[in-house]
């Protein structure tokens, strides 16, 4: 596929913050907080007290939504287009596309998930994996979706009419989605069920997180089951066996309410 | 080259529940300990923050606390006539990494394994015969007894300030409690947790059938409570964050919350993190360990000498590291020979969904060892004989949490999205609970770890490979108990069920369970065991092994409670080897 470059995203990722690797955090900590032995220099020592230090903990870094660092324009709009399918906006609440899946799904991509940087990716990759070995595929979050987008747009251009994903109809779209699902649909140069499958799995991820990620606008994921969030204690509920439960949910960066005057 | 340190009198590899257990008593009794560990440095009040917690994205789905398979995996297969490949991602069970290990993310299900358990071969052949017996099992008695742990259990359990009743103490059974537990010396050290709607529906039900259900022990403890150690907890608050999530509220005995402190006081003590052990080092003859070899963070090699050296990583990793040290002869399932490596064992999943016509569960009200539990069809609680399987099933109702991501229930044959999947998972997820069966699975010759031919780590050694599957045995006995589950769950009340049964091979995606076991057992025999019964490896007696690993077949309970038991059993073992020297059993 000339012209897409497969393993970078669009912009230079967001620099993310050094516990990511776990090393860089430990380093100045070491320097700062621990009685060092001199002659041990790569290894972080711990020897006579705990090593605390104040405000140490790692927060993530909240995703401010506006624009997309991996997405083109192009593969945002299909991605919209897509998920607001998969989770629909109707009289239980705010679909994936309206809860900001997109913008989480982006940001995703940008970080250590979407390079696999965490993953064993080592080859050689099987062609004939067994199904009970699970992920055998090169391929990272990046390159599927880079790929995979394109690969749908242009079974969409060529089989219904030069119409591109976004101007199927509804029913057009289900019907393309549930074939990808069942893998009955052969996309050029891209398997259909593997980008169904990250799109899918990336929607339930985005819907359901924590807002800060991006996706769960307003906590739309957790209303909807009920679910409420980060509250981190919940023995008034075992004390109410069989109750609903009527407090609103709380993200790790409290609610939209408690802004209002 | 490796540069070489100054001599230690132990040389401790991995700091998770045995390695600071060890490492504590040891260095208190003023010898000089270091802790080899190759994660970062984690505690409660920094790594564990209230206020970063309960991020289900970040721990549970992005696992950000375990073992990241780019540093470290194994390769997988079904059987010896395929060809393995690595677990790229992590998926069937989860290695932990860092300081306390998969003691941090562990649920804190706490159990001690019944007195049968530890004599099944012998106990099964008196009562049914050498023919009840599974084909190509490995099956072996364990080297110690139930009545040689139960000290060691109490000590690990007053170390994690374990919440729970006891069913049996000095042989008088104790209402609410498990009639089938052997004979305790004493009660937990905390009382049981509260349960929830579903486990009262659970315990009636049960009850009304006859069986026995009782609270199950959890390290998540429902009142505060100061361990031996002088190390404080406080009551668990129900937040469902245990699993794959470090505790907030040192309300989930850890290492971090029930040793550490305690263990960095200790002036003899240091441990250095990020440091990956390469192999244990042999003299000449390869008789004795004259310490390891390991690897910093800035790549540099290192010697640390050692007069004994204690493995204490997690159970596969500690198979792995004998395997690269040349301690033990592997084995080799083709002639049935060698011993490191043999008796991989796992466990069963099984049981059945409830969906309830009207419940209000909040699921989210929840802890990693809430529940209710019975034992009426574990070990040999119940007669085999009709049945033609061995092992059993420890069937739990139980919510350890109502994270949405990974939790969002619905009723077989929902579409898996659009608009009627976003009904039915709200009409859902308040009104399902679920009746489990964790059970044994026995040893096999087919069943067993070695290194694999392909793949390397990033230091170039080669990978552990896994060849697993489940057997017939474990099959039957499943598929048993998911129809046991599925009758306490129509008892229940529900409107509903679907029985969830073991079906098709072992594969490593959907997570089943972390509790690996065996590679490196302990035994009577040196032809058929890597330990002795003090954990001391037959070859190299300076050398012992804790863990899981050293489980001759597993049992249908969470190990963490016979890991820690076996732990303090070893220590008194070590003690006795520091004063004399030499192999504790002669072979």
């Amino acid at each position: 596929m000339p012209g897409i470059d497969a393993r970078q995203p669009n912009r230079k990722p967001p620099q993310r913050h050094a516990s990511h690797s776990g090393v860089t955090r430990r380093s100045l900590l070491a320097s700062a907080a621990l009685l060092m032995t001199t002659s041990i220099a790569g290894a972080r020592v711990v020897t006579k007290v705990l090593p605390w230090k104040p405000n140490e903990a790692y927060p993530v870094t909240p995703v401010v939504p506006g624009g997309y660092l991996f997405f083109t324009p192009a593969e945002a709009t299909i991605v919209d287009a897509f998920v607001d399918r998969l989770i629909p906006t109707d009289e239980l609440g705010a679909g994936a596309k309206d809860a900001g899946v997109t913008t989480f799904i982006d940001r995703q991509l940008t970080g250590p998930y979407g390079g696999h940087d965490w993953l064993y990716m080592q080859g050689p990759f099987s062609a004939t994996p067994l199904p009970s070995q699970g992920l055998q595929s090169p391929l990272t979050p990046r390159q599927q979706y880079r790929l995979g987008l394109a690969a749908l747009e242009a079974y969409c251009k060529e089989s219904y009419g030069g119409r591109g994903f976004t101007e199927l109809n509804s029913d057009e779209k289900d019907k393309l989605i549930a074939a990808m699902e069942k893998s009955e649909v052969q996309f050029k140069g891209f398997s259909s069920r593997m980008l169904f499958s990250a799109l899918y799995t990336n929607t339930i991820e985005g819907y359901f997180a924590d807002p800060i990620y991006g996706g769960n606008r307003d906590m739309v994921g957790w209303k909807l089951v009920g679910f409420p969030g980060v509250r981190y204690d919940f023995r008034d509920v075992m004390e109410k066996p069989n109750q609903a439960y009527t407090l609103p949910p709380v993200s790790m960066q409290g609610r939209a309410a408690w802004g209002e005057r | 080259m490796a540069r070489r340190l100054p001599r230690k009198d132990v040389v401790i590899v991995g700091l998770g529940w045995t390695g600071s257990i060890l490492a504590y008593e040891l260095s208190r009794s003023g010898l000089e300990v270091v802790a080899l560990e190759r994660g970062p440095w984690r505690d409660t009040a920094s790594d564990f923050n209230i206020g970063t917690a309960a991020d289900e994205l970040r721990y549970a789905v992005r696992h950000d606390i375990f073992l990241r398979p780019k540093q470290e995996t194994l390769t997988m297969r079904n059987n010896p006539s395929q060809t393995a490949l690595p677990i790229r991602k992590w998926g069937s069970f989860l290695p932990g990494n860092g300081v306390g290990g998969a003691g941090v993310h562990w649920n804190g299900q706490t159990w001690r394994f019944l007195p049968d358990d530890f004599r099944i071969r012998s106990h099964m052949i008196e009562r049914y015969g050498e023919a009840i017996l599974p084909e190509g099992n490995q099956i072996q008695d364990w080297p110690v007894s139930y009545e040689d742990l139960e000290p060691h259990y109490d000590k690990f359990e007053r170390v994690a300030g374990i919440s729970g009743k006891a069913g049996n103490i000095k042989g008088e059974v104790q209402p609410g409690g498990n009639p089938f537990e052997g004979a305790r010396e004493r009660d937990y050290p905390t009382p049981p947790m509260r349960q929830g709607y579903a486990q009262e529906l659970f315990t009636k039900a049960a009850s009304g059938m006859g069986l026995h259900p009782f609270p199950r022990p959890s390290a998540n403890i429902s009142i505060a409570y100061t361990n031996p150690y002088g190390c404080s907890m406080a009551p668990c608050t129900y937040c469902g964050f245990c699993e794959r999530f470090g505790c907030a509220n040192y309300s989930k005995a850890s290492p971090q919350t029930c040793v550490l402190p305690a263990l960095v006081r200790e002036p003899t003590f240091e441990a250095r993190t990020e440091c990956e052990v390469m192999h244990v080092n042999l003299s000449g003859d390869g008789k004795m360990a004259t310490g390891v070899t390991y690897v910093d963070a800035s790549g540099e090699e290192w010697e640390q000498p050692g007069d004994l050296v204690l493995i204490c990583a997690y159970s596969l990793f500690n198979v792995r590291l004998l395997l690269l040290s040349g301690i033990g002869r592997p084995f080799d399932p083709a002639t049935g020979e060698g011993v490191v490596g043999r008796n991989y064992a796992y466990q069963t999943g099984s049981g059945s969904t409830a969906f309830f016509e009207d419940a209000k569960f909040n699921p989210f009200a929840a802890a990693g060892s809430l529940g209710a539990a019975l034992d009426d069809y574990n070990s040999d609680n119940f007669d085999h004989g009709p049945h033609g399987f061995v092992g059993g099933a420890n069937i739990t109702c139980a919510y350890t949490n109502g994270r949405p991501i990974l939790y969002h229930p619905t009723p077989r044959g929902t579409p898996t999205w659009g608009s009627a999947w976003k009904k039915a998972v709200h009409d859902t997820y308040q009104r399902v609970t679920t009746v489990g069966a964790q059970g044994s699975v026995m040893s096999y010759r087919n069943n067993y770890l070695d290194l694999d031919p392909t793949y390397k780590d990033p230091l170039g050694r080669p990978l552990m490979r896994m060849t697993f599957d489940y057997q017939d045995n474990e099959r039957k006995m499943a598929n048993w108990m998911a129809d046991r589950c599925d009758e306490i769950a129509k008892a229940m009340g529900a409107k509903t069920t679907q029985i969830g049964r073991l079906v098709g091979p072992w594969s490593v995606v959907p997570y089943q369970t972390t509790h690996n076991t065996g590679g490196t057992i302990m035994g009577s025999d040196p032809r058929t065991s890597v330990l002795n019964r003090y954990l001391q490896s037959w070859d190299v007696p300076n050398v012992f092994v804790t863990g899981a690993s050293a489980f001759p077949q597993n049992a249908g309970y969470n190990p963490t409670g016979t890991v820690g038991a076996l732990t303090y059993w070893a220590l008194d073992a070590i003690f006795d080897y520091l004063k004399s020297p030499a192999p504790l059993v002669q072979p």
